[in-house]
């Protein structure tokens, strides 16, 4: 550790790190632009981590395991939609209701994979490139769902500020009833929204299960779903700023990693506590500027839409 | 075509008859669960739902257990109530166990019969405390509090799995981490002979009897109930809106503090890295099954219960994964939350003259 050696793994983990978060944030940022509150983000990626693993593992294709992971969310996804959108139920305890059956689900499908082993995703490797020192291996040197997480935050960026459809979504998560009557099929996007930000947590469970630690593990998300959902916050809904606090809290993961690696006298669990304080810590800074918080937020989230016919 | 449409208040039969609905509904879809996993449904079905409580014994367990899901659920329906939505009862119940148990340790070997309410009470302080922080962050910077009280509950397990790894692990337990075992004095003496049924199940009984009247006939509760159903009115009529936070977020806290003081006192006789697996989540189903009323909570309590002894026993019986336990909790929330659209709608037939009326 005496020169600058360790600089490029470390920053090559942190990006492992921040992925998952920055993919499930970017998916509920969609949704919540829409109006819609889903606190079902920790389920979510733990059914797309499962459905990954178990498709990954017995097809030996991680293509199909990425696919997976995707369709297991969206599905899952599916549920919140219907009870919210169709059902009028209240999206704060849905969305615990999802988490709470996610992780049993996800039990229950993962109880025969519990040491499986995975070879995990192979990396991009561009003979030259590859090679050249400290961009080859910062640029060139990863899974393809890194550079999914990293297209998605411009792909989603310019879906909602600059193309029609998002205009036609935030309209609809300021406020719905105003889009319902010049004619906007509000439940239709809702349903849209809810399933991107599905298939976003899905994808940000196969990352976890088939690259960042390969193999599955009960509750293997272990809150990220959460400081998901905190990240969106954070960000104040903007995908930029989004990939800024998935780097922040990526950092702060790894960060309490190499504290551990390097033997500072602490134990490891007080370490480990890093990430789910530097959480509060970021609500707490977000919340002191309240109005910008509110002019930010989408005016319609949360609330239920029932048109009087 | 089915339309919804709105009734003019929410439907006296429906608010009830919903809890009984999803269970129902649970049931089959967990007998369609049983078929899928290739499981005979009828047989499972009895060894999920009948087999525990086929016996007194099974019964005293079944109490046992609802023990501290009613105790936390009674609390976090409080906050429900009030639209303050606590979802950290997990973390406040593991401070409870931490420091009620703590006390134990701190007066290992000491026997006095004030060594059992000083730890109840370290109980209820530390889910205070711990349900304090979020109450604190809300009133003062209106941070959300779902958020916050979830990231504790990591911080509490990972809190709790560093002191008994370290300064409170068993000098004589060969290097494993867990605490010593509890002497006498630190356990809840036993009320039903030879069960594991403690003093804490009759106390719980008392909560929920208090909950109950604080509810319908203090003020405080009615405040909490105004907050919650018309937050414009309460403003008007002077109700501090801190004090109800302060008020619900100290009372679950508590409640779940000492839930998790009784399983460290009673069943577990002793702090281990985990002490709950998952009651304070739980305990947020049983909080809607029971209407957020504490009665109702006391009998969807007993029905959760029985979905942990139920997925015990499938897995004993039938070899199937314990983790059907969770899906039939996260079943039966959905079905009820589906089926509570009854409430406040009745479904309409829509004829095909009304269908292009807009």
């Amino acid at each position: 550790m005496s020169d600058t050696a360790w600089i490029v793994p470390t920053i090559i983990t942190v990006i492992s790190a921040s992925t998952p978060l920055l993919l499930a944030a970017l998916g509920e940022l969609v949704t919540e632009k829409s109006g819609v509150l889903n606190l079902g983000v920790e389920g979510m990626m733990l059914i797309g981590a499962i459905s990954a693993f178990a498709v990954g593992v017995t097809t030996g294709n991680w293509m199909l395991g990425i696919l997976a992971g995707a369709i297991g969310g969206v599905f899952i996804s599916l549920l919140f939609a219907v009870l919210t959108l169709n059902f009028l139920a209240n999206q704060v305890a849905t969305g615990l209701a999802l988490t709470l059956f996610g992780i049993g689900l996800s039990a229950l499908i993962g109880d025969s994979f519990v040491g499986t082993p995975f070879a995990g995703l192979p990396k991009l490797s561009i003979p030259g490139l590859s090679d050249l020192p400290l961009v080859g291996p910062l640029i060139f040197g990863h899974d393809f769902l890194i550079y999914i997480s990293f297209v998605m935050v411009v792909a989603v960026a310019w879906f909602l500020n600059r193309s029609k459809a998002g205009l036609v979504l935030r309209a609809v998560g300021e406020n719905h009833d105003a889009a319902h009557s010049i004619g906007y099929p509000v439940v239709a996007i809702r349903y849209m929204a809810i399933m991107f930000g599905g298939l976003m947590s899905g994808l940000a469970g196969a990352f976890l299960s088939l690259s960042y630690t390969p193999m599955w593990a009960e509750d293997m998300s272990a809150g990220r779903g959460w400081i998901a959902l905190a990240l969106v916050v954070f960000a104040t809904w903007k995908p930029y700023r989004a990939l800024l606090g998935a780097y922040i809290f990526g950092g702060v993961t790894i960060l309490q990693l190499h504290a551990q690696g390097i033997g500072v006298d602490i134990p490891a669990q007080l370490l480990s506590m890093l990430p789910y304080l530097a959480t509060i810590l970021v609500m707490v800074l977000i919340s002191l500027d309240s109005s910008k918080l509110r002019e930010s937020a989408p005016a319609s989230l949360g609330k239920i839409f029932h048109p009087a016919a | 075509m089915i339309r919804l449409e709105a009734r003019g208040g929410a439907s006296p039969i429906w608010i009830y008859a919903t809890p009984f609905l999803a269970a129902g509904l649970t049931v089959v879809a967990g007998g369609i669960l049983f078929a899928l996993l290739g499981h005979p449904p009828i047989e499972g079905l009895y060894q999920f739902f009948i087999a525990p409580i086929s016996s007194l014994y099974g019964l005293s367990e079944l109490f046992l257990k609802a023990t501290p899901i009613v105790l936390c659920a009674v609390g976090l329906a409080l906050g429900f109530r009030a639209n303050i939505w606590n979802i950290g009862a997990e973390g406040q119940l593991t401070l409870g166990a931490m420091l009620g148990g703590g006390m134990a340790l701190a007066f290992y070997d000491v026997d006095t019969p004030f060594l059992l309410p000083l730890m109840a009470l370290a109980g209820i302080a530390g889910g205070m405390a711990w349900a304090s922080i979020p109450a604190w962050l809300k009133v003062r910077f209106n941070v959300n509090e779902i958020l916050v009280s979830l990231m504790l509950t990591y911080v509490a397990v990972l809190l709790l799995s560093a002191l008994v790894h370290g300064p409170w692990k068993d000098p004589d337990g060969y290097n494993f981490p867990e605490s010593r075992l509890f002497h006498d004095a630190a356990l809840l003496p036993v009320v039903w002979d030879s069960t594991r049924m403690h003093v804490g199940v009759l106390l719980t009984l008392a909560a929920v009897v208090a909950a109950w009247v604080i509810l319908s006939r203090t003020l405080i509760g009615f405040q909490v109930k105004v907050v919650g159903l018309a937050p414009m009115a309460a403003g008007y009529a002077g109700f501090s809106r801190k004090k109800i936070i302060w008020f619900v977020l100290l009372v679950s806290g508590g409640l779940a503090g000492l839930a998790g003081m009784f399983e460290v006192a009673g069943p577990i006789g002793q702090l281990t890295p985990v002490i709950s697996p998952g009651y304070g989540f739980t305990a947020i189903i049983v909080a809607f099954l029971g209407r957020l009323h504490p009665v109702g909570i006391l009998f969807a309590g007993l029905l959760v219960a029985l979905s942990y002894l139920g997925g015990e026993f499938v897995q004993i019986e039938m070899g199937m994964p314990e983790a059907v336990t969770g899906v039939f909790q996260g079943m039966l929330l959905f079905f009820l939350l589906a089926s509570d659209v009854l409430i406040r709608y009745r479904l309409r037939l829509r004829s095909p003259l009304e269908g292009h009326s807009r």
